[in-house]
């Protein structure tokens, strides 16, 4: 039976679930950002504490240094749910695609300065095992830390990392095929340029503080590697040499960059303006790792800058503390 | 120009091999037991994780591109539901009720589900199954989420869902799906894997979303059907990645094998528990019946679980004990299950009802052997009481199983008429169980189980009041409290269906559309 009900005009009971009309103060039609994300986590009466972990409960707020009165206060710009973020992707996607076709069907890549080239097996195909990490440290945040509004986007964030790996991959594969990988997984294993970025990402990987990782992986190495090879070098210093083609291969980076480091900023805003004791462990934190990952990207990007490499170093630096100071944390 | 010529095109495994686990690396930095620190601590050795069978291949490229297609045709879908107020469409008012279960007792485990897969997917050293785990991870959020956007339609019109995290939480039967989960995601990640990945997802499956989803098409509800379809072909992946876990555990070492049979018995009957509330929606709340419970359990485990399990033969195991008792149970079920909710609706989010004479009559056709005999005479004395008035409500506790934390309304295994009961005394208390299964679960991990959170224990302890209630006051209501701090609205969310809220509502609405006032 199919009933033809569009002419029914009835009155509701109520505009949405109870929790967030709660939050939003008055039951009114929400988001389906807010439906999807505003306590999704279970928060009371767990059964049992985790065999792995008996010092904590499943989902535990302890296992963060930071306090939050409501760790809902967390607000992703980008409103992303599944499907939001889904669509988001599968449009960039289509636009990675179509730059890899072109750039594939017109032999660009055969076209490319030998320079250019070579700068591009040395630098950015070493990077996919970077965004690996990234991919393994997004999947702790998104498992330990508390309240669906800071994991949700974790889990996001891991599959985009995985993502950036793949597109790196094909780059690769695209230049010089399966030999070029292992040549560049060799100087990331071995070459003294990438011990200390190497270094960086396995002390990420046994880092327990889900917001510390935060700070360490999204804010501060994405935050300085991000500008500092996609916009910096790809797209200025390469562009510059006729590497143009290698431009398009990563412009899903670029854009992708732009589009995270709204969330984190936003991230890093709210649980600075939650209180001085945020504040100063966030400005702790920032601190530390961003001089830790600046000079272990100092030898990877001299690959590109050479002689330039300390002034455009310095300079994203520079760049990434105003964005910080931005976001409430004094620097 | 050489390197042109030597660059040979990668196949599909070879390229999806450099597309994964190429990228991961032998760490020197750190140790592996500190980036990996769980890995040892069940018991289970692991030789080689490059032997490791991707069970399927798919990018992250191919992944948004593929998955966007389906959540624009599942939303294009949910927006005409709601334009359409499709929800005047199902069957009649009581099949809501199934969606109320469902929102509150099946769509938190979801997402329960997306961190335990994160949780593994970060902790297991080998980059197949950890992509693998995460993809599936991803798929588990879109699942919480597009049954919350499902529902919230329905939401919008009827009561008992208004506030299902709350009572998730929080609601004594809620505690069988929940302690369930909470169960898997705090085992280790190998027994995770084998709980929900292996028994869950692979085993069990059929019986709980084919019959929600079924159920849904038969009644008319679009909006739960798409979700519930679109959903299938991510079960597809999440059904070849618990199949693959078990075999690739079973094949690195032959001490695994006790270990995972134990799991497979253990977690085949918590999973069977929870099917309970299954059970008794089939057999009652769907307005327009798919089948049966007993042949759902007799196609979907019986039948196609006895093939899996002929199959796992090779490798040693075999088909959990447990599947005798429940074969007993099978005649049975749905129909004590039925009881105890009819008894307790006072203090449930959906309603219940007694079934009229046609559904009666095709219980007995569908249960020869049980129903007249031992159901049927109870359930029309409480017709006849009802119709007198004197609907009965059962305002005392169930004892709970320690386990399953289902009351213990079930029988004995070949004697429907004496309730089974189980009792094992642990550091100077004493611990009750519903079955031997149950007991057994206990008995091997009761550091774990003595930390459940029985909701009858925590009414009697004083727990479960809104803060600031004094029990001690003359007159004090306990139900009225405890529904209180359930965040239900007496009358409205509980009891019968028979003049409930939604029913005249749901009547109003549909004459509306029906008829010329
Ligand atoms: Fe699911
Ligand atoms: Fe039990």
């Amino acid at each position: 039976m199919h009933i033809d009900l569009r002419t029914v005009t009835i009155k509701p009971l109520r505009h949405t679930f109870d929790n967030i009309a709660r939050r939003l103060g008055a039951d009114k039609p929400a988001t389906r950002y807010q439906e999807g994300t505003l306590d999704m986590q279970q928060t009371v009466n767990f059964h049992y504490r985790p065999t792995w972990d008996p010092d904590h409960e499943i989902y535990d707020a302890s296992r963060t240094a930071i306090k939050m009165a409501d760790w809902y206060a967390f607000k992703d710009p980008r409103q992303f749910y599944y499907g939001a973020y889904t669509m988001a992707r599968a449009k960039q996607q289509d636009t990675a695609e179509a730059n890899f076709d072109f750039v594939e069907n017109r032999g660009l890549a055969e076209t490319l300065p030998a320079d250019v080239r070579a700068t591009v097996l040395e630098l950015l195909v070493p990077l996919r095992h970077v965004a690996w990490g990234s991919n393994m440290n997004n999947a702790s945040i998104c498992a330990y830390s508390y309240g669906t509004a800071f994991s949700q986007p974790g889990i996001y964030q891991a599959m985009d990392q995985l993502g950036i790996a793949q597109y790196l991959t094909r780059v690769g594969l695209l230049l010089g095929g399966v030999d070029v990988l292992d040549e560049a997984k060799d100087s990331w294993m071995t070459a003294d340029t990438w011990q200390g970025l190497r270094r960086y990402v396995e002390d990420c990987m046994v880092l327990k503080d889900p917001v510390e990782l935060f700070v360490a992986q999204n804010v501060a190495l994405d935050g300085l590697l991000y500008p500092l090879v996609y916009e910096t070098i790809v797209d200025d210093v390469l562009s510059a040499k006729g590497g143009t083609p290698v431009a398009m291969l990563t412009q899903f980076m670029t854009d992708w960059f732009a589009e995270t480091k709204r969330w984190t900023d936003a991230t890093m805003k709210t649980a600075a303006a939650e209180s001085a004791e945020n504040k100063e462990i966030l400005a702790k934190w920032v601190s530390q790792w961003r001089d830790r990952a600046a000079a272990t990207l100092l030898p990877v990007a001299r690959i590109a800058l050479n002689e330039r490499t300390d002034e455009l170093v310095a300079e994203v630096v520079q760049q990434f503390n105003a964005r910080l100071v931005k976001a409430g944390v004094p620097l | 120009m050489d390197m042109q010529v030597a660059k040979k095109k990668l196949g599909l495994k070879e390229r999806y091999a450099v597309m994964t686990r190429g990228l991961d690396w032998v760490p020197s930095y750190q140790k592996m037991e500190d980036i990996y620190p769980y890995m040892t601590y069940e018991g289970i050795k692991i030789h080689d994780w490059d032997k490791w069978e991707d069970p399927f291949r798919l990018t992250m490229d191919a992944y948004w591109k593929y998955q966007s297609e389906k959540e624009r045709k599942l939303y294009a879908v949910l927006d005409a539901f709601n334009q359409n107020n499709g929800h005047l469409n199902v069957t009649d008012a009581r099949y809501i009720n199934t969606v109320k279960l469902f929102v509150s007792g099946i769509s938190p485990l979801e997402y329960v589900a997306h961190r335990g897969f994160a949780h593994a997917g970060r902790q297991f050293p080998g980059p197949g199954p950890r992509v693998a785990c995460l993809m599936q991870s991803l798929d588990e959020i879109r699942h919480a989420q597009t049954q919350v956007h499902a529902v919230a339609n329905y939401n919008k019109y009827y009561n008992g869902m208004h506030d299902f995290h709350h009572a998730h939480d929080r609601v004594w039967f809620l505690s069988v799906p929940k302690s369930f989960f909470d169960d898997a995601i705090t085992a280790g990640p190998f027994e995770f894997m084998v709980s929900i990945g292996f028994s869950f997802e692979y085993v069990l499956t059929n019986l709980l979303f084919v019959p929600f989803v079924s159920g849904a098409a038969y009644n008319g509800d679009m909006g739960t059907m798409t979700f519930g379809f679109s959903a299938q072909s991510d079960e597809a992946r999440h059904m070849t990645l618990g199949l693959e876990v078990i075999k690739f555990i079973l094949e690195q070492d032959p001490d695994n094998l006790p270990i995972v049979q134990r799991w497979i018995d253990k977690w085949t009957w918590r999973g069977y528990r929870v099917l309970t509330l299954v059970a008794m929606m089939m057999d009652y709340m769907l307005p327009k019946r798919t089948m049966s419970w007993k042949e759902a359990w007799e196609i979907y485990f019986e039948e196609n679980g006895g093939a899996l399990f002929k199959d796992l033969a090779r490798y040693g195991i075999t088909m959990p004990k447990c599947a005798e008792q429940i074969a007993l149970e099978k005649d049975h079920l749905s129909h004590q299950a039925w009881s105890t909710f009819y008894n307790y609706a006072a203090a449930a989010n959906f309603h219940t009802w007694m079934p009229d004479e046609d559904e009666m009559a095709w219980l007995s056709a569908k249960y020869p052997n049980s129903y007249d005999k031992y159901y049927r005479p109870r359930m029309e004395y409480w017709r006849e009481q009802a119709a007198k008035g004197n609907r009965f409500y059962n305002k005392t506790l169930p004892m709970l199983c320690q386990t399953c934390q289902v009351p213990m309304i079930f029988t004995e295994p070949g004697d429907p008429t004496k309730t089974c009961y189980r009792e094992v005394d642990y550091k100077d208390s004493k611990y009750h169980f519903c079955s031997d299964h149950c007991k057994a679960i206990f008995e091997h991990e009761p550091e774990k189980y003595v930390q459940s959170w029985l909701p009858v224990h925590q009414i009697y302890q004083g727990n479960c009041f809104p803060e600031g209630t004094d029990p001690t006051v003359e007159g004090f209501d306990p139900l009225a409290a405890v529904l209180k701090y359930y965040h239900l609205e007496s009358g409205r969310d509980n009891l019968d269906f028979e003049g409930s809220e939604d029913q005249k509502n749901f009547d109003e609405w549909r004459g509306m559309a029906t008829k010329n006032v």
